[in-house]
């Protein structure tokens, strides 16, 4: 029964990744509505901001993006004077934020897009001002929408968060190839790694479809 | 709910509270509204009939300021409703204005537009909160009234998507009247409903308009409605009205041939 003691050092990642998702995927959602929003706004700025952001980080690989948080924006800093140098976690987050909420954001645009003309227009005879329009009539009756996607981006984060091994972060990934090495038992450890990513996966679309049912409940009243 | 005007000061005929002057509306070369002249007086209650595509909707969603229109003048109780009056000068409205105008304004749609994510309590009390900044109670007191009034007090907690079409367009005039609007516009109230659902949508809209001398303006295909109901009936025909006069007028003794054509085609539609 040598894996049970592999279990102790993978648990440790596991929860390191579980950190990881959780904070990276809260950053991501914010930043999905802001650009999302940005995109849609009446604010040409803002649209630019949200373009630009959105076209940035979905055009470059997540990979590239955790190195140049990590390895090249220090050095920058140290060439204008200021210690940008990140700890590994917070480069993993943002990186990871980031990109996840460049994805978000055309969720978030699609699902505003997907409210019908018909609702805007009640809002509208209604006087609600374009504000409270998007808080009050669109966002709620988008969201449901937009809940799946978000989901699979979720899942997609967690994969992700795989990466961050490579800038030393003690993750469930990074604590495989260390058990690996030491114990050069491949099988076992790749084995319950899989399974363990498999888990959290499980559990994640699990939460994302509770949440689904709570905030959706209108959806599916009958008569 | 009072929507008569002041009788004005030096006893001309009152003016009309809603009316257009030469009101054109164009999609590209498609002329959807020509040269349309219309006045409405405080209290009165006037029905649009006529063909599909004659720009029936299109004048009550202008009035609505849901669309713009290409040319022409609208005013409310005097006051343009797309342009503001700089000096003598006519520019066009800003937000602000069309925010104000719209105030005066409640409209009742085809298919309801009621808001699925939430109660029928909320539908009504939103934006008398969250635009008049009515405080909760206000609304709610505002809301259980009106509720009563339109039958529908058991239904407060339930969603739209709960209710039948009838139940569901009672919460829509219920919704529009929760803001006290001079005028009520009301387009095809009833088309999009079962033909058993539609008697108990016009019997509130009959008993509200009375209770409360609303200004209404309704497109509708319920002639035997429009001619209990209206003072007065407009014919459209291709952007204009080609014939208008009381219903009694309209519905016995039609002048033009295409309201007697159209009369017979939806009074006794050939099988
Ligand atoms: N957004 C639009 N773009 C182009 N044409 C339109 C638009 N909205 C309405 N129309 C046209 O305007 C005409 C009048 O429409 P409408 O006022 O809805 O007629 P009605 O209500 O009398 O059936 C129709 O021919 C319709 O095709
Ligand atoms: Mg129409």
């Amino acid at each position: 029964m040598e894996w049970i003691s592999y279990l102790g050092p993978l648990w440790q990642g596991a929860w390191v990744t579980i950190q990881l998702t959780l904070y990276s995927t809260v950053l991501g959602a914010l930043l999905s509505f802001a650009a999302g929003i940005g995109k849609r706004s009446s604010i040409w700025p803002l649209r630019i901001l949200s373009a630009v952001y959105v076209e940035v980080f979905r055009g470059t690989s997540l990979l590239v993006q955790l190195f140049w948080l990590y390895f090249a924006l220090p050095l920058a800093g140290n060439a204008i004077g200021i210690d940008l140098r990140l700890d590994p976690v917070v480069a993993g987050v943002l990186a990871l934020g980031l990109n996840i909420g460049a994805y978000g954001a055309e969720v978030v645009r699609g699902g505003l897009k997907s409210v019908s003309q018909q609702q805007l227009e009640a809002a509208q005879a209604l006087n609600f001002t374009p504000r409270q329009t998007l808080w009050r009539i669109s966002l709620p009756q988008a969201i449901p929408e937009m809940l799946p996607a978000f989901g699979n981006l979720a899942v997609q984060n967690l994969k992700d968060t795989a990466l961050v091994s490579l800038i030393s972060l003690g993750d469930l990934a990074f604590r495989a190839e260390q058990v690996r090495n030491f114990t050069q038992d491949s099988a076992t450890v790749y084995t319950l790694v899989l399974l363990m990513y498999f888990g959290m996966a499980l559990v994640l679309a699990g939460m994302i479809k509770l949440l689904e049912m709570s905030v959706g409940r209108w959806r599916t009243v009958s008569r | 709910m009072s929507s008569q005007t002041p009788a004005s000061p030096d006893q001309t005929p009152a003016r009309p509270l809603v009316r257009f002057s030469k009101v054109t509306k164009r999609y590209g070369e498609h002329t959807v509204l020509d040269d349309l002249d219309l006045d409405v007086a405080a209290g009165e209650k006037v029905t649009i009939i006529g063909p599909s595509g004659s720009g029936k909707s299109t004048v009550l969603r202008i009035l609505m300021t849901l669309e713009t229109l290409t040319d022409g003048l609208i005013e409310i109780d005097g006051e343009p409703l797309w342009h503001e009056r700089r000096g003598d000068q006519l520019k066009p409205a800003s937000e602000a204005h069309l925010r104000k105008m719209r105030g005066q304004l409640g409209m009742v749609f085809q298919q309801f537009n009621l808001f699925p994510h939430m109660s029928v309590q909320r539908n009504l009390t939103e934006a008398p909160r969250q635009v008049l900044g009515l405080s909760r109670k206000e609304a709610q007191s505002r809301a259980t009234e009106l509720l009563e009034r339109v039958g529908l007090a058991d239904h407060a907690n339930k969603y739209p998507g709960q209710l039948s079409g009838g139940q569901q367009q009672r919460v829509g005039i219920a919704r529009a009247l929760m803001m006290r609007p001079r005028v009520m516009l009301f387009d095809e109230p009833t088309s999009a409903l079962d033909p058993e659902l539609v008697g108990e949508v016009l019997h509130v809209i009959r008993t509200l308009a009375d209770e409360h001398d609303l200004t209404v303006l309704m497109v509708t295909h319920e002639m035997s409605f429009a001619r209990r109901f209206s003072d007065r009936v407009c014919f459209f025909d291709k952007g204009r009205i080609h014939e208008q006069g009381t219903p009694e007028q309209i519905f016995t003794d039609p002048r033009e041939a295409r309201t007697r054509e159209f009369l017979r085609a939806v009074l006794e539609p050939d099988v």
